[in-house]
């Protein structure tokens, strides 16, 4: 009985939940925001750096095969903790304009990345809807932290009902996988798993309950409401690292307990999933003229081109899929970044497209920022979306899925209409009235170039001769 | 001995109304009584097929599914709560602020 | 199948061929004075007057919630308590880290005066007005 050792293989999560722990107990004694604050990034930054650092060491399965460390696991880890990272660093000044800065919100994003941690490396059904509850219950909350406020409570009702409802799917789900097999670890599955009536209807209600939490249509009515209602840099939280933990789960689901085609043709599925999440996601969008809409419209599109790379089902497919939440995850957190800073200036209405008119020019830096992210949301060359979206769309004709390339690339190119509109706001309308913007805080300003810098430099990466990123991902399919 | 159909077929009955009861029902508390149901139904079910294989597993994830549906209660009567005091009532159609 | 129901049903039957019994000898044998104080439902407790729609203190639902949580922990509690003789050291730890984790929580809510009944620092209070 390697205890210890188990306990290793789960540090970051270990870590962070300690961190979420002493940040409630920080705003219990000391009432003092700025202190959960250090704790947070502190302990999300010493958790970032195990879980690099196990991204380069052997994987393997631990607390009796409950959890997986290393390759696939570990990537998602990474992912998870730098978009919690970045949504931290940017949600203090924001917070604070809104008069919500407590610890307890510190308290609830750890805990709630610590059910994304887990998800993204559970090998268990019970390891994932534990997980999975553990990260959605933080998020009902933090849907809430307008409570005050109509839609803060509205946006927080809907996507709870919503969210507990799916957690009846996927716990039915995962109920009748278990009769079918008398297991819940996902390779026991694998090795017991026929293609009964029972089986299949148990992989469809699982699958249902991972379609709702990434908001794929037709499960993605409740995604424009919370991220309207919730505030701007939580909205972020929950649209890149929520997404990424589960879309992680949903590779290992995939590749552990699915890998073979005896046992139901689910790649047929998510094909049709990804086709209607593509469109959907992306003419809805279309009609926004309220740009956080507009970007939780883009965030269900986005996950329809994520489940093109679950759909292709090879290992470029899944490779693919990593890549593109590293990517989403960095130009998402920098979208939302810059709207909740025009957002702060002026109230809530103020994320209505016309209000937009002229901004560019008021603070050049975040107007070009704007535009880097909405370009590389867009998928426009040289920026990291673009390489994203190129790897997934390759695997899927690789995979000679060429119809679903074919209408995610053109789905992709009528996305461009709305994020370029919205820079047509910013740059060649006249602004109505004369607005004053405060200037950014030092945090909040560096963090957005950062991921200015990060998403142009990973667009330029794949054809610089050190390029190592897909290379690292791609070796974890190929052992 | 009652055989495993009649267990299924029973949770299968109440997760189905339960499922009916959150699409038709306007009582936010009622819905979230409906979506417990479909948990306690799912319950069921877990302990019906750990019963049937002898094998304990289903029945350690039943008690997580309860431990997760508290927490949910607790939420989700906060969030109605809420809710509540910003609208006088919990009737979600009058909850429709954001829509398109 | 019925016939291992049958205690039962003879249970039931006892149950309430006693009960019946009792009724009337109490009826019978003791004195019978009825007032206004002795027909309440609840002879010494509150008084069941009002509406059953009057609002009351929000502390109760306060109360109520951290009562669903802290009552799940016994759920874990148990089968454990029943078997860790012979799991070892390591459900013990385990045993501790989550009781640990709740009494953060329980110490949490002290704090910040969920489970104070005295209204005068009842910050929800201050919401109302």
């Amino acid at each position: 009985m390697n205890y210890l050792l188990d306990l290793q293989s789960f540090l970051p999560g270990i870590i962070v939940a300690v961190a979420g722990l002493a940040a409630i107990m920080l705003e219990a004694f000391k009432k003092s925001a700025n202190t959960s604050f250090s704790v947070t990034i502190g302990g999300i930054a010493v958790a970032l750096l195990f879980a690099i650092q196990s991204l380069y060491g052997e994987a393997g399965t631990a607390f009796s095969g409950m959890i997986v460390y290393g390759g696939v696991g570990a990537f998602g880890s990474v992912v998870v903790l730098l978009g919690a990272l970045f949504c931290v660093t940017i949600s203090r000044e924001y917070l604070r304009d809104l008069d919500l800065h407590n610890g307890e919100v510190y308290g609830m994003i750890l805990f709630s990345t610590t059910g994304m941690l887990g998800l993204a490396v559970s090998n268990d059904l019970i390891t994932l809807f534990i997980s999975l509850e553990t990260m959605s219950i933080c998020l009902y909350v933090l849907a809430g932290l307008m409570k005050n406020e109509k839609i803060g409570a509205e946006s927080a009702l809907k996507y709870f009902l919503l969210g507990a409802f799916s957690t009846g799917f996927l716990l039915y789900g995962i109920a009748l996988i278990y009769g079918a097999t008398a297991a819940t670890n996902l390779t026991e599955i694998a090795a017991a798993a026929q293609p009964t009536f029972l089986f299949l209807c148990g992989t469809g209600l699982l699958f249902v309950g991972l379609f709702f939490k990434v908001a794929a249509v037709p499960f993605h009515m409740w995604t424009p409401d919370v991220y309207q209602g919730t505030p701007t840099t939580i909205t972020a939280f929950m649209a890149t690292a929520a997404k990424s933990a589960t879309f992680v789960a949903f590779v290992l689901v995939l590749t552990r307990m699915l890998p073979s085609s005896e046992i139901g043709d689910w790649q047929s599925v998510l094909q049709v999933v990804a086709i209607l999440t593509m469109i959907v996601g992306n003419l809805i969008a279309l009609a926004q003229d309220n740009v956080k809409r507009m970007l939780a419209y883009s965030s269900i599109a986005h996950a329809g081109y994520l489940m093109v790379g679950l759909a292709a089902g090879n290992e470029a497919g899944y490779a693919g899929v990593l890549y593109y939440l590293f990517a989403y995850t960095i130009m998402n957190a920098g979208a939302f970044g810059v709207i909740a800073y025009y957002e702060r200036n002026h109230g809530l209405d103020f994320t209505e497209i016309d209000s937009y008119a002229g901004l560019g020019f008021k603070v050049p830096v975040m107007g070009v920022m704007l535009s880097v992210f909405l370009f590389s949301l867009a998928g426009i060359p040289p920026m990291v979306g673009f390489i994203g979206k190129y790897y997934v769309f390759a695997a899927a004709v690789q995979a000679g899925l060429i119809p679903l390339a074919i209408i995610g690339v053109l789905a992709s190119a009528a996305s461009v209409y709305y994020y370029l509109r919205v820079m047509v706001y910013l740059y060649f309308k006249e602004a109505h009235k004369e607005y004053s913007l405060k200037t950014p805080g030092f945090l909040f300003k560096w963090t957005l170039i950062l991921l200015a810098v990060l998403t142009v430099y990973y667009g330029v990466e794949p054809v610089l001769p050190t390029s190592s990123l897909m290379e690292l991902i791609s070796s974890y399919y190929t052992v | 001995m009652i055989e495993i159909d009649w267990y299924l077929a029973l949770s299968a009955v109440l997760f189905t109304i339960g499922l009916v009861g959150v699409l038709i029902r306007r009582n936010a508390i009622v819905i979230f009584m409906c979506v417990e149901l479909m948990l306690n139904a799912v319950n069921l079910t877990l302990i019906s097929f750990s019963s049937y294989h002898g094998d304990v597993t289903g029945q350690i994830l039943v008690f997580f599914s309860l431990a997760v549906a508290a927490a949910e209660a607790v939420i989700g009567l906060a969030i109605i709560l809420a809710i509540f005091r910003n609208n006088l009532s919990v009737d979600i159609t009058k909850v429709n602020l954001l829509r398109w | 199948m019925f016939e291992q129901y049958l205690p039962i049903f003879v249970l039931l039957g006892v149950a309430f061929v006693l009960a019946l019994a009792f009724m009337a000898l109490s009826r019978f044998l003791g004195p019978y004075r009825p007032n206004t104080v002795k027909l309440k439902p609840y002879e010494s407790g509150m008084d069941p007057v009002g509406q059953a729609k009057d609002r009351y203190s929000i502390a109760f639902y306060l109360v109520a919630m951290e009562f669903i949580v802290f009552d799940l922990e016994v759920v874990f509690l148990y089968p454990w308590a029943v078997r860790f003789l012979d799991m070892g050291t390591g459900t013990f730890v385990a045993m501790t880290v989550f009781i640990v984790i709740l009494f953060i929580g329980l110490i949490y809510t002290l704090k910040k005066g969920t489970l104070d009944w005295d209204m005068k620092n009842f910050k929800y209070e201050a919401l109302k007005k």
